[in-house]
């Protein structure tokens, strides 16, 4: 049985896991997913990579920001068969690139493979998620999920 | 110089308003009353002020504007060979330094400077007595004199810019001041004329060039400011920063080297390619994350960490609180160079002037730095307690006021040598240091006491339920909280602090942390001519971070207005992050108000975590929901969850969909006497949720983000609860 109690301006209530399953009434106000003040997550509304996505870590940013850049855009707007085929080039300069700082891009064979999957996928994937954490600083959400939203 | 300029600027349109205005007036009088001409002179005579009259006043204005115009056109000519010197200068010094064997470099010099002189024209007619301040222009102007004399100039001038440091500053105006002399003399002796000069001239001119100078900087070297505004190429500053090492220029310019900064350098980066970041830090530590110094640090098993600074998180994954590694970084002095752009670091270095008309800022060492964009993220420094501040040089030797890098070092070797800590504050930083010293007591047989006004641990932030219950919880990690605590004084007296507490306690103990707030810095906003807020304190800045044109401000520091809460400052690392994003965002064209509301968290012992969004203040009327903890709602278990390091790294850097929540194992169920055990917590402002606490409950800060961002009244807090799922995991 759920109740509640005040102590002063504060109000406290203890719910009982039954009274939290039912539906809640309460409303939220639908997002608008062409928002422009938003975080769009990975991919911009108007299609483009967002190369700021805290997804992304610092390897946009970094050395070989620009190799991994072009890499990737390429892969994302390849229209082959094999998604990222014509890519090869590209991902070769990056990888040569990140191999000359390997304190900053560690595990670089898992940077070989252009990451499988969808556009959508981040090329943060299982292979490379460790070695990611590890350049990727920031310890707070900036977010990847907009509100309510994903 | 400056000084007259702005005079002269303020006269200018005056003088020259007031020559339209009397040829004007001329032309009028003539035409109308052409025997009027004779009245004025005649008017001229009496000089009473009935009868003088407009005439009188006519016939000073034609004067005046005669002798303003002159002196107009005489200092244009001036000022202008001012610039040429200054550039020839720059050239010079620019040219390998030989020092005593100039002579070399004077054969060169000659030949050089053939060019020079025949497009120089003085052609300056007024006699160069007037006043103090054109004199240097005068003594400049004549070096520019036909070709023979040019040679007379450079050989003097390149002999001396190698000479070294102090000597300098007197040297350059010895320097022009002897070229006043030798105007008529033969180039051939040049050299020796360097001895003979100093002798006579050296008194006045250096003198008067000194006024001059500091008014062109307020630095307070202004010896060598003076300088590096004339030869910025020369340098001759200390020989042990090589001078090269400060590029001249930046496009993004950050001053500040902390959490802001950086996240506000790798978004520049991300959206501007080739972008050429330089940071400014007065640290010597290249940028690093703040939370574990107070933290995971202190719960590391390896007894390394002091000098590594790394840390293994719950799940056993390590990591250095440094953002990257140094190899991320470029030299300053080949930023200007590389290829694809990138971020640099200047540490040591303290920016304390800034000229945002001539967008540069000047080091503490002299050199300028001039920038297109710049950002603002200077953070603050530890307030401290007036009574500690009073107490002498014993106490303050016994006192850390905890922040940075070498605080935690230095914290960290004192705890395993003192018998008893006290922490005074009893805020975030108070509270978490307290937990990871109370850690410690135990294993080390060291004191902790910790010591605040309020009556519970975050009695500022969590409702008086909560921080009571919190204080409980402080208590059993081995702290002595002493609540109710008002320091009234401290005194070292037999090897001891003793510090006595306004209603008569007295504690004893060997070292004072005190934890009482954070001071914005806010040093350069005298000389860059920004607000700075009276309320919050910290620069005044709009939604977009901006405080001018090309300045924005982030962090700490940064009091900025929050479309949905409204005017703010916050001191979290979250918001440092996410307004350093932001202000990099809108540095590089983006116009973003601040929209992705910042979130906090701390933890407080393994049993005690939340994390919190938006505006916490206890003294807002506030709603908990709870439900009965589990052993499974801790911060250990979040962190094992979802296989991430920081518990809040797992709302980041997350793929979308990767997160899965899988529990690795069942933790033994801990029986809960507490009521307390989780729950979320809704702060109100007007029937509106402005700030939401979650206790216990993780990976659910999208929810409460949006709760803050609708801004809706909720009609029952129950239900907006249920969104939560709190009973959950």
């Amino acid at each position: 049985m759920s109740y509640c109690k005040q102590e002063g301006k504060d109000r406290i209530i203890f719910a009982t896991k039954e009274d939290h399953e039912a539906p809640s009434d309460a409303e939220l106000i639908e997002d608008d997913p062409n928002d422009p003040y938003e975080d769009p997550g990975l991919i911009l509304p108007n299609g483009d990579i967002n190369w700021n996505c805290p997804c992304l870590g610092g390897m946009a940013s970094g050395p070989c920001g620009q190799q991994f850049k072009d890499a990737f855009s390429c892969f994302h707007y390849s229209k082959e068969e094999v998604k990222g085929s014509n890519c090869v080039e590209n991902f070769r300069s990056m990888q040569e690139c990140m191999q000359k700082y390997p304190e900053l891009y560690p595990n670089e064979n898992d940077n070989d493979s252009a990451p499988s999957g969808g556009a959508d996928n981040a090329p943060t994937e299982s292979t490379s998620a460790d070695s990611l954490p590890t350049f990727s600083p920031d310890s707070t959400p900036a977010a990847t999920e907009n509100p309510a939203a994903s | 110089m400056f000084k007259c300029k702005t005079v002269w600027n303020k006269l200018a349109p005056l003088a020259r308003a007031s020559s339209t205005l009397c040829l004007q007036n001329a032309r009028k009088s003539a035409l109308r009353h052409g025997r009027r001409l004779e009245m004025v002179q005649k008017a001229q005579m009496s000089s009473g002020p009935a009868g003088g009259g407009g005439e009188n006043t006519l016939y000073y204005v034609l004067i005046g504007a005669t002798c303003l115009g002159t002196g107009v056109y005489a200092y244009r000519t001036v000022s202008g060979d001012k610039e040429r010197y200054n550039e020839r200068m720059i050239e010079i010094g620019s040219r390998p330094k030989q020092g005593p064997q100039a002579a070399e470099a004077v054969a060169k010099v000659v030949t050089e400077s053939k060019e020079e002189p025949v497009a120089e024209e003085p052609t300056l007619t007024e006699p160069p007595a007037e006043e103090p301040l054109v004199t240097e222009a005068v003594v400049e102007s004549t070096e520019t004199e036909p070709a023979a004399e040019a040679p007379v100039t450079e050989p003097i001038v390149e002999a001396s810019i190698p000479e070294p440091t102090v000597e300098n500053t007197i040297r350059e105006p010895v320097v022009e001041a002897s070229v006043t002399e030798p105007v008529a003399e033969a180039p051939a002796v040049a050299q020796s004329e360097e001895p003979l000069a100093p002798v006579v001239e050296s008194e006045p001119t250096p003198v008067i060039i000194a006024e001059c100078v500091p008014e062109a900087s307020s630095v307070s070297e202004s010896g060598k400011t003076a300088d590096s505004k004339a030869a910025p190429a020369a340098e001759p500053v200390e020989p042990t920063a090589a001078p090269s090492d400060v590029p001249e220029h930046a496009p993004y310019l950050l001053i500040g080297g902390g959490t802001a900064s950086f996240a506000a350098a790798r978004s520049i980066r991300a959206r501007d390619p080739g972008a050429r970041v330089l940071i400014v830090t007065e640290e010597s530590d290249l940028p690093y994350m703040r939370p574990p110094l107070s933290k995971e640090l202190w719960f590391s098993d390896d007894p390394k960490v002091i000098e590594t600074l790394r840390f293994k998180q719950w799940n056993g994954k390590e990591r250095s609180i440094y953002f990257q590694p140094p190899s991320f970084y470029v030299s300053p002095a080949d930023l200007a160079k590389v290829e694809n752009g990138g971020v640099a670091v200047l540490t040591g270095r303290k920016v304390v002037h800034m000229d945002v008309r001539g967008n540069k800022v000047t080091l503490s060492d002299g050199a300028e730095i001039s920038y297109e964009k710049c950002l603002i993220a200077t953070g603050g420094v530890p307030r401290n307690l007036q009574v500690i501040d009073r107490a002498g040089e014993e106490v303050m030797k016994r006192t850390t006021l905890f922040r940075k890098i070498e605080d935690f070092r230095s914290l960290e070797k004192i705890s395993r040598e003192v018998k008893s800590i006290t922490i005074i504050g009893g805020g975030f930083l108070g509270s978490e240091l307290a937990c990871a010293l109370g850690r410690r007591s135990t294993d080390v047989g060291l004191e902790v006491i910790q010591m605040f006004p309020e009556k519970g641990n975050m009695g500022k932030v969590l409702p008086e339920y909560l921080s009571n219950w919190t204080t409980e919880k402080v208590r059993k990690e081995g702290v002595s909280v002493i609540t109710d605590a008002l320091v009234k004084n401290v005194t070292y007296k037999n090897d001891k602090l003793e510090i006595k507490l306004k209603d008569g306690r007295l504690f004893k103990t060997d070292h004072i942390v005190a934890a009482v707030g954070l001071e914005p810095s806010m040093e350069l906003a005298k000389s860059a001519g920004l607000e700075v807020d009276s309320d919050f304190g910290g620069y005044r800045v709009n939604a977009e971070l901006q405080a001018r044109s090309n300045i924005w401000v982030a962090g700490d520091a940064a009091c900025f207005y929050d479309i949905n809460l409204g005017r703010r400052r916050v001191e979290h690392h979250d918001h440092a992050v996410v307004s350093g994003r932001l202000a990099g965002e809108n540095m590089t064209g983006a116009s973003k108000p601040y929209w992705h509301q910042s979130m906090f968290w701390s933890d407080l012992g393994p049993d005690v975590g939340y994390e919190a969004i938006g505006i916490v203040d206890s003294s807002l009327p506030t709603v908990g929901v709870f439900a009965k903890a589990t052993a499974k709602d801790t911060p250990k278990a979040a962190t094992e969850q979802s296989g991430t390091g920081i518990r809040s790294e797992s709302e980041t850097e997350a793929v979308a969909g990767a997160l899965t929540a899988e529990t690795t194992a069942t933790p033994p169920p801990i029986q809960q006497e507490e009521d307390y055990g989780k729950g979320v917590i809704f702060y109100l402002r007007d029937q509106v949720v402005v700030g939401i606490v979650l206790w216990n409950v993780f990976n659910r800060m999208p929810i409460a983000r949006k709760i803050i961002k609708d801004g809706e009244q909720h009609a029952d807090l129950n239900e907006v609860a249920k969104l939560f799922n709190i009973h959950e995991d």
